[in-house]
C-alpha cells in the first residue's frame, strides 16, 4: 500500500498450433478454446481444410466414452441424427467353407443405462461438425500445412504454407496431429517403433434388404477379421451396413481389379445371406494396415496426436477412440498447465500428457496386435485356444462387463471429457 | 529497486546470471525436485487463494489484482506463474545471484515481476503489506524460526493468507529427503538440508499462532515413485504445507 508498483504484464496469452485438421486435431482445438476461451489462441492449420468433408463417407465406431466427450464439447447434439447405436455385438470364429458359423461371443444391451457400446458415425458429417463447433468457438483453421520449425526459446516459431503466402506463426506449444507419417514427428527427432501386417483393410458401405437390428458382427476369418457394423436406414434397399475387411495383402490387389458383380459376390460370401440381398453402394477400398508407436509422445514445444503417436490394428475399432483420448488427455495437461499460470509447452503439462497417454496407448497396441495374430490363423489348436477363452469370457458377466467398459472407454481414471464432464 | 543501468553492466557477470537462471529453470537440471514439486504446491496455493478471495480457480486471471510476496523466491519458480495468473509478485531472495537470475529470465518472458535481494524483515520494516506471503521451502534453513514467522505474518494484510511448505523432523523424512534424495537418488545437492533443522507440524502451528494468525488448513503432499508424481494428501510425514490466516 505504500510503495508503487510497476506496471502488471499484459495479460497471458498462450498461442498452440496443431498441425491436422483430422478429428483428433479438431476435438483437441474445441475443448480448448471451449474450456479457457479468448486467453488460449488456436490455430489449426491443414491444407485438407479446404476439402468439403461431406465426401468422406467411411464410417467410424464412436465408442461410448469418445461420445460423451463429443456431447461435453457440445458437437454431439449436431451429428446424433446420423448415428446408428450398436446395441448388440456379435463375434464369430469360421472359415469361409463352414456351413454355419458358430457365435462364440455377444454383447447385447447397453454399457450403462442409456448409453449403447458404441455409435456408427459418417467421417465427413463429425468432421463437419467438429469444424464448424470450432469456428464457433473461435479457433483459427488455415487450410495450408505446416512446413517446419523452429525454436526460439520460450516459443517456437512455426512456419506456415508455401512461398510466398508462408506465414510464421509463434507457437508454445506445437501438436502435431499429421497421421502417421508425420513429417512433423520426424523433424522433432521423435523415433517410430513399427511393423507393417501382410494384411489390407478394405471398406465399403453395402446396402441390404433386411434390417441388421442395431447388432454389429465380427466374423473372425482366416485371413482377418471382416466386420459388419451398422449404418442409419436409407440406401437403395433401404438398410445400409459398413463393412471393414481384412484380407491378406497378396489378395487384396485381385479383389480390387475384380469387376463390381465379382465384388459384390466376394463381399457376399463374407456378408452371408442373413440381411437379404446386398448392393455395393460404394467401391471397394484398400488401406494397409500397420502397428506402430512413437519412442515418446512429446519432444521440445512438440506433442503427438493421434496416429502421429500410435496406429494400431483396426480390429477392434479402435484407432480413432484412442485419437480422441489423446484429444481429451492433452486438453487437460494444457488447460491444467494455463490454468496454475504454468506454460502449455513446458514440461510439467507435456509430462502430464505423457503419462496419461503413452501406456494406454501402448496397451491397445499390444491388445489388438495379440488378437490379430490369434485370430488370423488357421491352425486348429489355436482355433480351439481362442474359441475357449472367447466362451469363457462370455460365461462371466463380470469379466465381460470389464472388457465393454474399457473398450467403450468408460474406466474411471481416464481423462475428465471422456467422463461427460467439461473441463 | 532498480536495475543496473546498462554501461555498469559487467557482461560476464551477465552470462554467469543466465546460466544459473537456466540451471534453475532446467526441468531436469539440479532444481528438478522443485520442478516436480512445482504444479501440485502452485494448485494448493491457487485452491487456497481462490477460497479465501472468492476467486474462480478456472480462470487464467484468477490471482488478478492481489498482491503477493514470495520469500526465499530463488530463480522465481513460483513468481512467474502467479504473476500469469494476473497478481503483483513481489519475490525476495538474500542470495543477489538468485534475485540477478531472475530478474534475467522474467525479462526474457516478459513478466514484470518485482525481484529484491532483501530479507523479510527488511520488507516489513519498509511498511508493505500483501494479500498472500509465501514462504515455500525456506524455514527449513533459516536460523531464528520464531523471528522469522512474525516477519512474515507481519507482511500479510490483515484478512490474507500465509502460506508454508516445509519438511517434517520425522525418521521418515531422514530416510526420504536426506537418504533417498540427497544420497541415493541425487535429486538434491549434498548438504542441501540439515535434518535437524526440520520443522514439525505442530512446532510450525506454534510458531504461527504465536504471531497471531489463525490455521486454515494442513495439507501433506506426497511422492508416487510409480507415476514420478507429487500429490497432496493427508500423510505429512515427510513433506507438508500449512496455510494462516492473518
Amino acid at each position: 500500500m505504500t510503495t508503487p508498483h510497476r506496471p502488471r504484464a499484459e495479460p497471458p496469452s498462450w498461442r498452440i498450433a496443431i498441425a491436422g485438421g483430422g478429428l483428433a486435431g479438431l476435438a483437441l482445438a474445441l475443448a480448448l478454446r471451449r474450456a479457457v476461451g479468448a486467453p488460449v489462441v488456436v490455430t489449426v492449420c491443414d491444407p485438407a481444410l479446404h476439402r468439403d468433408p461431406a465426401q468422406d463417407k467411411r464410417a467410424y465406431a464412436v465408442a461410448a466414452g469418445a461420445r460423451k466427450m463429443l456431447q461435453a464439447l457440445g458437437v454431439w447434439d449436431r451429428i446424433a441424427n446420423g448415428a446408428q447405436p450398436i446395441l448388440d455385438m456379435v463375434i464369430t470364429d469360421s472359415r469361409l467353407t463352414d456351413p454355419v458359423r458358430p457365435v462364440f461371443l455377444t454383447f447385447s444391451g447397453e454399457v450403462e443405462p442409456g448409453e449403447a457400446f458404441a455409435h456408427m458415425v459418417e467421417g465427413g458429417a463429425l468432421s463437419a461438425a467438429l469444424a464448424a463447433a470450432c469456428r464457433d468457438a473461435g479457433a483459427d483453421l488455415i487450410p495450408a500445412g505446416v512446413a517446419g520449425f523452429s525454436s526460439r526459446g520460450s516459443h517456437l516459431a512455426v512456419e506456415i504454407g508455401q512461398g510466398e503466402h508462408q506465414q510464421v506463426l509463434e507457437a508454445h506449444l506445437l501438436v502435431a496431429a499429421d497421421g502417421a507419417r508425420s513429417r512433423l514427428r520426424e523433424m522433432a527427432g521423435i523415433g517410430w517403433v513399427g511393423w507393417s501386417y501382410p494384411q489390407q483393410a478394405i471398406v465399403a458401405t453395402v446396402a441390404h434388404e433386411r434390417d441388421h437390428g442395431a447388432c454389429a458382427v465380427e466374423h473372425f476369418l482366416p485371413s482377418g477379421p471382416f466386420a459388419i457394423l451398422p449404418l442409419r436406414p436409407g440406401g437403395p434397399l433401404g438398410h445400409r451396413s459398413s463393412i471393414v475387411w481384412t484380407e491378406a495383402s497378396a489378395s487384396a490387389p485381385h479383389l480390387l481389379a475384380l469387376d463390381p458383380e465379382s465384388q459384390r459376390l466376394e463381399v457376399e460370401r463374407r456378408f452371408g445371406l442373413q440381411l437379404g440381398a446386398i448392393v455395393l453402394e460404394t467401391g471397394l477400398q484398400a488401406y494397409p494396415l500397420s502397428f506402430g508407436i512413437a519412442r515418446r509422445f512429446v519432444g521440445e514445444r512438440v506433442a503427438l496426436l493421434g496416429d502421429a503417436a500410435h496406429v494400431i490394428h483396426p480390429i477392434a475399432g479402435q484407432g480413432l477412440n484412442l485419437g480422441l483420448k489423446d484429444s481429451a488427455a492433452l486438453a487437460e495437461a494444457i488447460v491444467d498447465a494455463v490454468r496454475l499460470g504454468l506454460d502449455p509447452g513446458g514440461g510439467e503439462a507435456l509430462d502430464a500428457y505423457e503419462r496419461a497417454r503413452r501406456f494406454d496407448s501402448f496397451a491397445m497396441g499390444v491388445v489388438t496386435d495379440g488378437l490379430n495374430r490369434l485370430f488370423a490363423n488357421d491352425l486348429l489348436p489355436l482355433r480351439l485356444v481362442r474359441d475357449l477363452g472367447l466362451g469363457i469370457v462370455d460365461r462371466m458377466p463380470m469379466l465381460k462387463r470389464f472388457f465393454i467398459r474399457e473398450a467403450a472407454g468408460l474406466a474411471a481414471s481416464g481423462p475428465r471429457l471422456l467422463r461427460g464432464e467439461a473441463l | 529497486m532498480s536495475e543496473p543501468s546498462s554501461s555498469t553492466v559487467d557482461p560476464e557477470e551477465v552470462a554467469r546470471f543466465d546460466r544459473l537462471a537456466r540451471e534453475w529453470w532446467d526441468p531436469k537440471g539440479p532444481m528438478r525436485a522443485l520442478h516436480r514439486l512445482n504444479p501440485v504446491r502452485l494448485a494448493y496455493i491457487r485452491d487456497e487463494v481462490c477460497r479465501r478471495f472468492d476467486r474462480d480457480p478456472r480462470s487464467l486471471r484468477s490471482l488478478s489484482g492481489l498482491r503477493v510476496l514470495d520469500v526465499g523466491c530463488g530463480a522465481g519458480l513460483l513468481c512467474e506463474p502467479l504473476a500469469r495468473l494476473g497478481a503483483s509478485v513481489v519475490g525476495i531472495d538474500p542470495a543477489s545471484a538468485n534475485i540477478a537470475a531472475a530478474r534475467r529470465h522474467a525479462q526474457q518472458g516478459g513478466l514484470a515481476i518485482d525481484y529484491r535481494p532483501e530479507t523479510v524483515e527488511a520488507v516489513v520494516r519498509g511498511g508493505e503489506r500483501f494479500d498472500l506471503v509465501l514462504a515455500m521451502e525456506v524455514i527449513e534453513h533459516v536460523a531464528d524460526r520464531g523471528a522469522f514467522v512474525a516477519a512474515c505474518a507481519r507482511a500479510a494484510t490483515p484478512g490474507g493468507l500465509l502460506i508454508m511448505a516445509t519438511l517434517n523432523r520425522t525418521l521418515r523424512s531422514f530416510a526420504l529427503a536426506i537418504v533417498a534424495a540427497e544420497y541415493l537418488l541425487g535429486w538434491l545437492p549434498r548438504g542441501t538440508h540439515e535434518w535437524e533443522k526440520f520443522v514439525t507440524p505442530e512446532e510450525l502451528g506454534e510458531a504461527m499462532r504465536a504471531a497471531g494468525l489463525r490455521i486454515l488448513d494442513r495439507q501433506g503432499v506426497v511422492y508416487d515413485p510409480l507415476s514420478g508424481t507429487w500429490t497432496l494428501s493427508r500423510d505429512m510425514s515427510v513433506n507438508y504445507m500449512l496455510t494462516a490466516g492473518a
